[in-house]
């Protein structure tokens, strides 16, 4: 067959594709996810509806024929696409228009009487009909030259830019407007303003003495100590590892793993066994030293504890990467000119090092602010904007307007980190490495700040090393609190136990249930998180386009915004039509994709820029489009990579709480909401039984999907060392 | 080489945001005709290639290729070969498949496809590294596989992206024969960027010189050297001395030169090629002082200062060097200077 003939079947294929899809969507799929009250269909489509005196559907159903006689002249043409972009406007503002108990413009009530008995969110028929027109948007734009006219590149950037911003996007615009809703539910500022400025929020008592300062201040109090201490300590690690004779240097690599696999709540449970009123070093300091035993650990220094273990591996890797970026030949030639090994490390040494330092310290504060998991266990009194607003969505005093104010603080604070940690990183990053090999060997540090760095990271290992001896042991014992090392599996029995009966196996601990739907969760988001995330980076590494640098801040920007806040903007966007999937499974992996999609990003686009663009370019002059060009030659290149995504992606998903927690249902509850409910009833044991199961669970994944994905890679291992870049 | 057109370009131009990189060009390339595409880096030869390509869209104006309009057309919906700088070889595939992609994606059975893929690495005469991996190819080779990759599916225009480049200088001359002689031998339509003067035209049935955006000069090779229609042209192509006069009475003046030279009177600009700069010790007219001069193997270079311009000569080896210092007279045929300006 000719090009031009394949390339005109090809293209009229997907467009019949598309506009069955849609004809599916609109004339058989159920329209809304249950029907309407009042509504009696002959079919509950959206013709059906529309029949039923639902008229508001009519123009939607009715852009279907339309489309496919315009396509069936000139596809390529204006009136196409202005046809399905009008489709998909139509059906976005029907969704709008009428809300679950009537319409929400006055004048619809007048002109269709039906929508008084309002409509219940999109079904089936709704997001089916909205993916062909999606698919038809991207169609026409592409044989209108978007995309250098690759339809393949056209529909994911229109697909993901709408996924951004349906899922990350406008829950956060409907939470901002949820912190502008009065009491009786209309939009005003008085009520915000109040929120805004209620003085738990931003009270300084605690300066002065006597009462508890604002959750505001009491969140950036613990953020600056946090990443102050997580930066230190970083710092330390970093300079000992790379520049000192350290010989354990990758066993710490590897070990500041440990945080991302460690559940949360669990390092929280694990100072509290040590340093709780009744705790090991409490007691023992109190038998040995007369100290009297206090709460004291519940409070500031206790999330500061679980909070400086948790998040210096992050500003270590951070730290490590920076020092050895610092190219040896600028020490040297700073002691060939006579500079002592002190001179040059802090004229030379320490200023290349402050861009790095600045942004670890904001990516620990950013983390600090984010924290759900410590702060609940450890705060006692000490509310920070977090916790504060997990309890006003779940506990007894039900406000979303008020949740709503304290997530956007707690947004902006975040993003005006991130947004200073971007410049910070923009502007002013001295990378000094260059591809050209580096005679020299690093100088190694000042015999006195050795000295400095050992006494801060001593107590810090130590600390670590107690606190993962409890989360080890702790349960396999009787009870480990009271020091009672007798071994059993009680605890393990209680979560896990099961038996081979008659009816075959049978679950019968009380953990089962969560482990099987997180489990399930994540084993459905992770290659999901892997591929939205590659494919993004993808787009943004290798296609042109209008408005791509909105497009990749817009993608970075959802990894800045903390998890309590995707949590309960999830909650205000997704509750009510015309997308209602609270309570769902859906909700739960959509709500991981979307958070850790970054992740997958950005190894996507290191291992993009590793690989010769012009290998897609030959791809596709020898008639690939992009699909049979990523998964042909892109996706096997850039396995690590993908290998990377998954494994981030899988054990975030297992670990995560600060979002999933107003999520989860009683139909499908996760992991992490089980130990949550554990911790609360004091049943620490089985808290912390749990988190070691689901830690070995996780490295037991890890290395399955390395068999999976890396053993294709070691087979191949010498393309990569001889890959056919230019020489220059 | 027959008059059907393979390639059109009308009035094409291509914008990044402000930037411009190709200023509304306009040309056509006759099937079976090796093109090449000229210039200094920056010129927009290579959006040229890649705008043919489908690599690039055009901002504004139409591109054909074999008479169909295909501005808007994506990469993979033209029927277009092209060796890449790097060769572009995936790696994770052996010569065989590489060849074989192609056709493959394009709908072929499996073993025709590798049937084809086979047959061109024969004619290639690489049927005996069908099993290898690119990284186990000398650089040649590889460049060898990249072309064959290129015409396995007969396209219907070949591009080649300064595929010398990544070439050792000593292997050049033998590799961009053999690509001329493929060419000829298939009878395919090529378009070839380079920056490399010589290279172009050792290669070229026709140049395109580009300059800023624009096309500055289309020609056969000997019309460019012998002919350049600008400074720039005369400057790019070969050495040349650009001298700036009067021309009055049928004759161009500066200083103490005077060579006839027809058309119009007024400024004008000539181009001198080095080469045809005789030189011999004492006095004359037009006169010169030696300031240097130079071994290069195959000749000598002297740098000249005369009354008009300090010259560039190049004289053979057979010819006694003249020691620096030593006052010259000038010799210039009537037929070496070209008018540029």
């Amino acid at each position: 067959m000719t090009t031009d003939a394949l390339r005109a079947t090809r293209a009229a294929r997907e467009r019949l594709v598309w506009l069955a899809g849609l004809a599916l969507g609109v004339l058989v799929l159920p329209w809304h996810n249950s029907v309407p009250s009042g509504a009696s269909p002959f079919i509950p489509s959206a013709l059906g509806l529309a029949a039923d005196g639902r008229g508001w559907l009519w123009p939607l159903v009715l852009v279907l024929p339309l489309l496919v006689w315009t396509g069936m002249r000139d596809a390529a043409g204006r009136v196409f696409l202005t046809l399905a972009v009008g489709g998909f406007v139509l059906l976005v503002a029907q969704g709008f228009a009428v809300g679950l108990r009537g319409p929400s413009i006055d004048w619809m009530a007048g002109v269709f009487p039906a929508s008084m008995q309002g409509q219940t969110g999109f079904g089936w028929g709704g997001f089916v009909s909205g993916a062909a027109l999606l698919g038809l948007i991207a169609h026409a734009l592409a044989l209108r030259g978007f995309c250098r006219g690759d339809r393949f590149a056209g529909s994911a950037i229109v697909f993901i830019v709408a996924l951004l911003g349906l899922f990350v996007f406008f829950p956060i615009l409907k939470l901002a407007l949820a912190a502008f809703v009065g009491p009786d539910g209309e939009l005003a500022f008085a009520p915000f303003l109040a929120r805004l400025f209620a003085p738990e929020i931003w009270r300084l008592d605690c300066l002065t003495g006597g009462r508890r300062c604002g959750v505001v201040i009491n969140s950036l109090v613990l953020g600056l100590l946090a990443a102050t201490i997580c930066t230190t300590l970083g710092l330390a690690l970093a300079l000992i590892v790379s520049r000192t004779s350290f010989r354990f240097k990758q066993t710490l690599r590897a070990l500041s793993i440990l945080p991302i696999i460690t559940p949360p709540f669990v390092v929280g449970v694990a100072i509290i066994v040590l340093f709780g009123r009744t705790g090991l070093i409490t007691v023992w300091g109190a038998e040995l030293f007369d100290i009297r035993p206090t709460r004291w650990v519940y409070g500031l220094t206790g999330i500061l504890m679980a909070q400086v273990l948790a998040f210096t591996p992050i500003t270590f890797l951070v730290l490590l990467g920076t020092v050895e970026a610092v190219n040896p030949t600028l020490e040297e030639a700073s002691q060939t000119l006579g500079a002592g090994p002190v001179k040059t490390f802090f004229k030379i040494t320490w200023p290349l090092l402050r861009p790095g330092i600045a942004a670890a310290f904001l990516l620990a504060f950013i983390e600090s602010l984010a924290d759900f998991g410590n702060p609940i266990v450890l705060g006692g009194g000490y509310e920070v904007l977090s916790t504060r607003i997990f309890f006003a969505v779940v506990g007894a005093r039900y406000d979303l307007g008020n949740a709503a104010t304290l997530a956007m603080i707690l947004l902006s604070l975040t993003l005006i980190a991130f947004w200073l940690q971007q410049r910070w990183l923009g502007k002013k990053s001295y990378v000094t490495v260059t591809g050209k090999s580096d005679a020299g060997l690093a100088s190694t540090l000042p015999f006195g700040l050795r000295g400095v760095a050992w006494a801060a990271v001593i107590p810090f290992v130590l600390f670590t090393l107690g606190v993962y001896a409890v989360v080890l042991i702790g349960g396999f014992v009787h009870d480990i609190g009271r020091w009672d090392l007798t071994p059993t599996f009680a605890h393990l029995r209680t979560a896990f136990a099961f038996e081979i009966g008659a009816e075959g196996l049978e679950f019968y601990g009380s953990a089962w249930n969560s482990m099987q739907t997180t489990l399930l969760v994540s084993a459905i988001a992770a290659p999901l998180t892997t591929l939205v995330g590659i494919m993004t980076a993808w787009l943004v590494a290798r296609q042109d386009f209008a408005g791509k640098n909105a497009f990749e801040f817009g993608t970075m920007l959802s990894f800045a915004i903390p998890g309590t806040v995707v949590g309960v903007s999830y909650v205000a966007a997704f509750n009510v039509p015309p997308v209602d999937i609270t309570g769902t499974a859906a909700i739960l992996v959509i709500c991981f994709v979307f958070r850790n999609m970054p992740v997958g990003m950005r190894a996507g686009l290191a291992a993009f820029a590793q690989i010769d663009r012009s290998m897609e370019e030959a791809s596709q002059t020898m008639g690939a489009g992009g699909a049979a060009t990523l998964r042909r030659v892109v996706l096997p290149l850039v396995k690590p990579a993908v290998f990377t995504a998954l494994v981030y992606s899988f054990v975030t998903a297992m670990t995560a709480v600060s979002a999933v927690i107003f999520l989860v249902s009683a139909r499908h509850n996760m992991a992490t909401a089980y130990i949550m409910g554990r911790v609360e009833a004091g049943e620490y044991a089985l808290a912390i039984t749990y988190s070691t199961v689901l830690m070995i669970v996780m490295i037991v994944c890890i290395v399955l999907i390395q068999l999976l994905v890396g053993a294709r890679k070691l087979g191949r291992r010498r393309e990569f060392q001889g890959q056919t870049t230019p020489a220059e | 080489m027959t008059d059907e057109i393979a390639i059109e370009f009308a009035e094409v131009t291509k914008r990044y945001g402000t930037a411009v990189a190709v200023d509304n060009i306009s040309f056509s390339i006759a099937k079976g005709e090796m093109v090449t595409f000229l210039g200094p880096s920056g010129c927009g030869k290579t959006t040229s290639l890649r705008l043919i390509a489908g690599l690039e869209l055009p901002t504004t104006g139409v591109v054909r290729i074999a008479g169909r309009d295909v501005s808007q057309r994506a990469a993979s919906e033209r029927n277009v070969g092209m060796v890449f700088q790097s060769y572009a070889l995936f790696p994770h595939m052996n010569v065989l498949e590489n060849v074989a992609y192609g056709p493959v994606i394009r709908g072929e059975a499996k073993a025709t496809a590798r049937a084809r893929a086979h047959e061109i690495l024969e004619q290639i005469g690489l049927a005996g590294l069908s099993a290898r991996l690119p990284s186990e190819l000398s650089g040649g080779q590889q460049q060898r596989v990249a072309v064959a990759r290129a015409i396995v599916q007969q396209p219907d225009v070949l591009l080649f992206d300064e595929p010398l480049s990544n070439v050792d200088a000593k292997l050049r001359r033998k590799v961009r024969g053999e690509i001329r002689d493929l060419q000829k031998r298939f009878g395919l339509t090529a378009v070839y960027v380079t920056h490399d003067q010589e290279e172009a035209l050792a290669v070229s049935d026709r140049i395109v010189v580009m300059q800023a955006g624009r096309i500055a000069q289309i020609g056969s090779p000997r019309d460019l050297y012998e002919r350049p229609a600008s400074p720039f042209v005369a400057d790019f192509i070969g050495d040349a001395n650009l001298i700036s006069g009067q021309v009055s009475g049928g004759r161009f003046r500066a200083a103490d030169l005077d060579l006839p030279m027809q058309g119009n009177e007024g400024a004008a600009q000539i181009s001198l090629r080095p080469e045809r700069i005789a030189l011999s010790p004492g006095s004359g007219s037009p006169s010169g002082k030696v300031l240097s001069c130079t071994y290069l193997g195959s000749r000598w270079e002297y740098e000249i200062e005369t009354g008009f311009a300090e010259l560039l000569a190049s004289r053979p080896m057979t010819e006694p060097p003249i020691a620096p210092g030593t006052d010259v007279s000038l010799t210039i045929p009537d037929n070496a200077p070209i008018r540029v300006a």
